[in-house]
């Protein structure tokens, strides 16, 4: 209704002017478009490994950016924003975009913007583009997926869509990176630009009120000020008064902000489709169902779906335990030759601090790497061949009754993975109840840092035996250590959904992407980033606790360990050699700082069939859980012989004050409970925090998993023992 | 002109009226009209614009969330049994 005379069109926003002289400061670009657009691909496809993910608990969590070489001597910064239908935010994901939008004095403001729209799918996709130019921004529209779209039949006239939207297209594939070339100039170039006119512009009705807020705020256009209207409650940028002026206006004006936005919504695409009519003509050249329709059927069948799900799981599950053993023996292997080497060699207490502390600690980051990347790996692939979509179609009546929808099992599954990203991905949960829900029972997920603690402690007290001559033994209990995990996830989710009141209706609609091949460059770069991550984050923590140990091991207070040492000599008399030598060893680390620690808690866990060494472990995993295995092969190497390289040998070796093996499967059955249970890393607690901005959540979460994982594992060892 | 507004006041909640929670597997209908306004936002921004075609492809295994695709099998949305009965199809 508008197409027509929208160019001639009061346009209270002038063109954008090219600065003449190229500018001291480099380009600062932001990538904008809907979910499964092909965003990610092409962000990659720009930066390459140039990538920074903000992490927690920085103030740039939410988004991605990279630089990216567009010319000689052009570099820009790439911001990678999150996948949204519109400007709009349904969820907390999408109010980055606009905090990063609406503010032009905001020091992170992009010179423009690159909006990638879907070939196959533009009226939708243009819905977000011209929302996104009339806030006044420069932009260029990379049109993305032309390969499928010409599959479909859809024939888009490139230069007529230039001319009616008034912005540079540059038709492309990210995928294959075809187009990425002449999409680099584009940007480098900064042809990026505003039309001459807006698509859309609020009603006669409005603008009063409108342009009362534009000139309060001194906002460079109608638009923005109307979405100050809109979004005024969400807007972090605005203070108190602001909020309550516009509150006061909204009021006073009777402005209705859902009718406003559908009203809007609907214009806009009337105006869309009168450009598409112009501009693209669809010959439809298959009659035949899409294939990805086809594999629907089979891939969310009401049998066959839920069993492709139990099989992608089983694989997981197989690669994480089975396939990741070689590299991981290797590396524990190669840990412990190399500080072998060295203590034959040298001597001296810098050595001991080298290989019993330094290595040691540093075996316990590396060994997970095999893990961790196969995990992220399988979880990437999930993502980008779009299965993941089905399965949240697949679970969220199971998930119903426990107050959980379909959207939280992508963060549950997550949480398997590592529970820091879970917790973040459950973003995309618009439901506040269902978030909270999600973010709460998160932790109780297996995550991988668990694995070290149950591998080695399973494979300490479980037989290695075939189970109906199809699974291993030790396969079926970590399985079921994983099943704990998760039905006391369930569980406690339920207990939430009784306790907590909704605060607003919970959505799941959600685009349904279509099934694609992954791209292999993307998977490797999540896994590499993932790697690093926890190698640079966690490691740091890691090595440093085990550094922290060991000089707490070795070092007692005053003349104590002196004292314990000579009252063992003392009662000896004739033993042998190498039993004195243990003996002494023993005395000297239990008159150790860490021991005289452990003893102080030895009363409290003794109920639970832990010792004050075990204690020592329990107390620096409350930093982080994958510090145990460091500490555990710390502390029993700290007076054992040195030739017992891995951890699994040296806990064998442990005796009770029986002169029976300490490791008894009852006892190592409670630890693992407990493990399955307990609240251990600071990240999640953070991370909760982070999220849910409220200290009620992480420490209701620390308590209620701490006391549960005390008293199963006093179920256990009192059942058992 | 806000349409969801006017069809929601004048098409009372009957059993006659079609919503897509309502097709058969495989059906087709033309959307009319959104029901629920918060609703309408989201279903407007993800294309479900009144006069679009709906088909229901699908349902899952426990018979709720649908599948929807929209348009001339242009994509496929999923969504809950109770969100799909706010879209208000044709007669």
């Amino acid at each position: 209704m508008q197409a027509a005379d929208a160019l001639t069109a009061a346009a209270p926003v002038p063109a954008a002017t090219p600065a003449l002289a190229a500018p001291p400061r480099p380009l600062r670009i932001a990538l904008i478009g809907n979910p499964n657009s092909g965003k990610t691909s092409l962000f990659n496809q720009l930066t390459g490994l140039n990538q920074k993910v903000g992490n927690f608990p920085g103030v740039t969590v939410d988004r991605k950016s990279g630089w990216a070489q567009l010319a000689p001597g052009r570099r820009a910064e790439i911001v990678d924003l999150p996948g949204t239908y519109s400007l709009y935010p349904k969820s907390l994901d999408e109010h980055v975009i606009t905090d990063l939008l609406y503010d032009k004095a905001a020091p992170n403001y992009p010179d423009f913007v690159v909006v990638t729209v879907d070939a196959s799918n533009l009226r939708r996709s243009l819905l977000l583009f011209t929302q996104v130019v009339d806030l006044g921004l420069p932009a260029i529209l990379a049109l993305n997926m032309t390969d499928v779209a010409a599959r479909h039949g859809v024939n888009i006239d490139v230069p007529a869509l230039e001319q009616e939207l008034g912005v540079p297209v540059v038709p492309m594939n990210a995928r294959s990176g075809s187009g990425v070339a002449a999409l680099k100039i584009v940007m480098a170039e900064r042809l990026a630009t505003c039309p001459a006119g807006l698509f859309w512009w609020p009603d006669e009705a409005l603008l009063p009120l409108v342009r009362q807020v534009r000139y309060y705020f001194d906002l460079h256009n109608d638009y923005l000020a109307l979405h100050y209207l809109q979004q005024y409650r969400h807007i972090q940028f605005l203070t108190a008064d602001d909020r309550a002026h516009l509150q006061e206006l909204a009021t006073q004006y009777g402005f209705d902000a859902t009718a406003q936005q559908a009203q809007e919504t609907i214009a806009r695409y009337q105006r869309i489709n009168a450009v598409l009519l112009e501009t693209v003509t669809v010959t439809r050249t298959e009659t035949r169902e899409p294939v990805s329709n086809r594999l629907d059927r089979v891939l969310t069948h009401r049998v066959g779906g839920y069993l492709i799900f139990l099989a992608i799981l089983f694989l997981l599950f197989q690669a994480i335990f089975a396939w990741a053993q070689y590299p991981m023996d290797l590396i524990d292997q190669g840990i412990g030759a190399l500080s072998q080497a060295i203590q034959a060699r040298f001597a001296g207490p810098l050595v001991r601090l080298l290989t019993e502390g330094v290595l040691a600690g540093l075996g316990g980051v590396l060994i997970f790497i095999p893990q961790i990347a196969l995990l992220f790996g399988f979880l990437a692939v999930l993502e980008e061949t779009g299965y993941m979509a089905r399965v949240t179609f697949l679970m969220d009546k199971l998930m119903r009754p426990f107050g959980l929808s379909g959207k939280s099992v992508v963060p549950l599954i997550s949480g398997l993975a590592c529970a820091v990203p879970a917790i973040m991905g459950a973003r995309t949960i618009e439901s506040w109840k269902d978030r909270m829900i999600t973010i709460f029972v998160t932790p109780l997920m297996s995550c991988s840092a668990r694995i070290p603690v149950y591998t080695v402690l399973v494979a300490l007290v479980v037989p290695d035996a075939p189970v109906l001559s199809l699974f291993n033994l030790r396969g079926v209990v970590l399985m079921g250590l994983y099943l704990l995990g998760l039905f006391s996830a369930l569980g406690s989710a339920w207990v939430l959904k009784k306790v907590l009141k909704a605060r607003e209706r919970s959505y799941f609609i959600m685009e349904f992407p279509v099934y694609k091949w992954p791209r292999w460059k993307n998977v490797a770069l999540t896994i590499y980033q993932k790697v690093r991550a926890f190698v640079w984050s966690a490691g740091q923590v890691i090595v440093a606790i085990s550094v922290l140990l060991w000089g707490l091991a070795s070092y007692g207070p005053g003349t104590a360990q002196a004292q314990a040492e000579a009252r063992v000599r003392a009662a000896a008399g004739a033993a042998a050699p190498a039993v004195l030598a243990r003996n002494v060893a023993a005395a000297r680390l239990e008159a150790s700082y860490a021991g005289v620690f452990g003893r102080t808690i030895e009363p409290t866990i003794r109920p639970l069939g832990f010792d004050w060494k075990i204690g020592i472990a329990l107390l620096t995993s409350f930093a982080a859980r994958e510090v145990f295995v460091g500490t555990m092969s710390t502390i029993y190497s700290v007076g054992q012989d040195a030739d017992l390289g891995t951890v699994q040998a040296k806990l064998r070796a442990e005796r009770g004050p029986d002169g029976k093996p300490f490791f008894t499967p009852a006892r190592a059955l409670s630890l693992l409970v407990f493990y399955v249970f307990a609240m251990q890393c600071m990240s999640t607690l953070a991370v909760t925090y982070r999220e849910t901005k409220s200290w009620r959540w992480p420490l209701g979460q620390l308590m209620y998993m701490t006391g549960l994982a005390y008293a199963a594992a006093l179920l256990v060892w009192q059942v058992l023992k | 002109m806000s349409l969801f507004r006017r069809t929601a006041a004048a098409v009372p909640a009957t059993a006659s009226r079609r919503t897509a929670a309502g097709l058969c597997l495989g059906e087709t209908g033309t959307i009319c009209c959104l029901e629920d306004p918060t609703m309408a936002l989201k279903l407007l921004e993800m294309g479900c614009v009144p006069g679009v075609l709906v088909r229901l492809s699908g349902r899952a295994p426990l018979g709720d969330p649908l599948m929807l695709v929209l348009g001339d099998n242009e994509y496929t949305l999923s969504l809950r049994r109770s969100e799909a009965a706010t879209i208000t199809l044709k007669p």
